[in-house]
């Protein structure tokens, strides 16, 4: 049984380009995409990503503290891919607060109207709101919120590689994890309220929508469940996790199906009211996406993100399949990805959107990034946790 | 539905029944089904039995629900009496989705909730035999089936060396009837004259 993981060469080389590809497209696009619609493009692509990418390391944590809430056994077996996925949001959080930084101290009210003190002495709907959006606050809970996460993470992972020194049989730090955990739950709810309206439904700033903040977390949960799935399976692939079988993926393909069903749901109950309500200043949210000239890949991220998980996994023999699992892995991720993609890019670039080299570039980076801070912190500690109250039931779960 | 000869064993453990199912086979006997308090993982797979064809089910009636629900609505407020709902356009799909929604969920789960209980014989009035009445209790019962090839004192003594607690020899009903409990005392008086097995 290999239980410390070793990073192959290939990986690490893989890896390495994707993030120097990153890289390049950022040099690139520093003095290529200048200008009004451009300079736009380059600000707004860098932090969708870094949101993205922030919020699907978080959905790990999220993932592991509420599995831990509920005493469920089935998420020990690959507790440390879980841990090695949020382990690696401190990296995305410096890069998000970084460019979070630039957009509201900047001149960039391009993305942000509120951070204009010329656009709200203009607007009485921005000088209403601007004691929730304005800089100073937005920078206060910035640091606080996501310093908070990042705690959080440490924390929790602290707890689980002590457990491997402590005495066998012994629950006091399982318990221990299960209150922190339960802090963090309740943290997180109200900072996922207040992280989503102000980083992402701000935006759009006359717009406003009560569910968004349980849209964005259906989207951040599933991805990450997705996330956790290929990063199982590679393992898997490379001969680690020798212990996770089928049943450990059918439960995996279960959460990706019964999430993607949940997304719609909240995709739909958000929709259904704005088109059943028809009031002008909610409708331009949807107006752009899908009637605009983002028509297409409004429709194309439905068909990703609902129709093809529903029908592709809902019988029992797909999800026990470990192909056709991976593969859904990849789609549930892309189609997430366009999602906050449509979140994103309709307010600021208007119909001046692209999918090109920039794009593209700035993605592949992300995913290196990802891939090689995951691994290296899949390598710091044994993938067998010997001394989990669970771990035997883990093992010999059936789903 | 036929009457027949079982031979019947207890178990106090879970160990003693899947060695006697992993063994039912290659001793050339026929079971005819194991009564647990509980349920035991992986017994179903031991035993040899299919997955259960109740989630394709579930998917028809689903499509059903989803059919009839569009469908129904479209001819009430479409065709038959076209209705004009503030200036919505003739045919509204996204308000027909939540009742569509909730019929779909009404329908296949009502219709697997019939589907299961028919399946596993079970229904309001519906009798079938109790092998041991501590079976939904604290004992897994094991019954097999006599037949031409396998005599009623090979079975019991198989049973025995198995470590079974409790082997009784009973003639009952194989399927579900329907009425009351008094059935099965015509086929023990018939076992006390000595009836011959059957099949």
């Amino acid at each position: 049984m290999k239980e410390q993981f070793v990073m192959p060469a290939k990986l690490r080389t893989i890896s390495i380009v994707l993030l120097a590809i990153g890289i390049l497209a950022l040099i690139i696009g520093i003095f290529a995409l200048n200008g009004p619609v451009s300079g736009t493009r380059f600000w707004i692509v860098l932090f969708f990503n870094a949101i993205f990418f922030l919020f699907m390391t978080l959905g790990a944590l999220i993932v592991l503290c509420a599995a831990t809430l509920a005493q469920g056994s089935w998420h020990i077996a690959y507790r440390r891919v879980i841990e090695a996925i949020f382990m690696a949001m401190p990296v995305f959080a410096i890069i998000a607060f970084i460019i979070m930084m630039c957009l509201v101290w900047g001149d960039k009210s391009a993305i942000y109207a509120w951070a204009d003190k010329s656009l709200v002495a203009h607007s009485k709907l921005l000088q209403k709101k601007s004691a929730f959006l304005n800089p100073t606050f937005y920078t206060i809970l910035a640091v606080i919120m996501l310093g908070l996460w990042t705690y959080f993470g440490y924390h929790i992972r602290k707890l689980s590689l002590k457990e491997d020194l402590s005495t066998a049989g012994t629950t006091k730090i399982f318990w221990k994890t299960y209150r922190v955990a339960a802090i963090f739950v309740a943290f997180y709810y109200v900072s996922n309220a207040v992280s989503t309206w102000q980083w992402i439904m701000s935006i759009d700033v006359n717009w406003y929508s009560t569910l968004f903040m349980w849209y964005i977390w259906a989207s951040l949960f599933v991805s990450s469940i997705a996330v956790i799935t290929l990063f199982v399976i590679l393992l898997r692939n490379l001969g680690y996790l020798e212990w996770i079988t089928y049943e450990h993926l059918h439960d995996m393909g279960k959460f990706m199906f019964a999430f993607s069903i949940f997304w719609m749901y909240l995709w739909f109950a958000q929709y259904l009211l704005i088109w059943y309500g028809n009031i002008p200043e909610e409708t331009t949210y949807f107006t752009i996406r899908a009637w605009g000239s983002y028509h297409t890949l409004f429709y194309i991220n439905l068909i990703i993100n609902f129709c093809a998980p529903f029908l592709i996994l809902m019988t029992r023999d797909s999800k026990r399949n470990y192909t056709i699992v991976a593969y859904m892995a990849i789609l549930v991720f892309i189609g997430h990805y366009l999602d906050f993609y449509l979140k994103f890019m309709p307010g600021p670039l208007k119909n001046n959107w692209h999918i090109g080299w920039y794009e593209i570039g700035i993605t592949l980076g992300f995913i290196g990034l990802m891939i090689l801070v995951v691994t290296r912190n899949l390598s710091k500690a044994p993938l067998f946790l010997k001394n989990h109250p669970y771990m035997k039931e883990a093992i010999i779960h059936q789903s | 539905m036929p009457v027949k000869n079982f031979v019947v064993g207890c178990f106090k453990e879970e160990e003693g029944v899947f060695k006697a199912v992993k063994r039912v086979r290659t001793s050339g006997f026929k079971l005819h089904d194991i009564y647990s308090p509980y349920p035991v993982h992986g017994l179903d797979e031991a035993m040899g039995m299919r997955q259960t064809s109740l989630h394709t089910a579930g998917f028809f009636y689903g499509l059903f629900g989803v059919i009839a629900a569009l469908a129904g609505m479209a001819y009430c407020t479409v065709h038959s009496w076209p209705l004009n709902i503030d200036g919505k356009p003739h045919f509204p799909l996204p308000s027909f989705i939540p009742i569509t929604f909730e019929f779909t969920v009404l329908v296949s789960s009502v219709g697997m909730t019939l589907t299961f209980c028919w399946l596993c014989q079970i229904m309001p009035g519906v009798k079938k035999h109790i092998f041991h009445p501590r079976q939904t209790d604290d004992l897994i019962v094991m019954a097999i089936e006599l037949t031409k090839d396998s005599q009623a004192e090979e079975v019991k003594k198989w049973f025995a060396d198995l470590g079974a607690i409790e082997i009784s020899q009973q003639r009952a009903e194989e399927g579900w009837w329907y009425g009351n409990f008094s059935m099965p005392a015509k086929y023990e008086q018939e076992l006390e004259a000595g009836h011959p097995v059957t099949s």
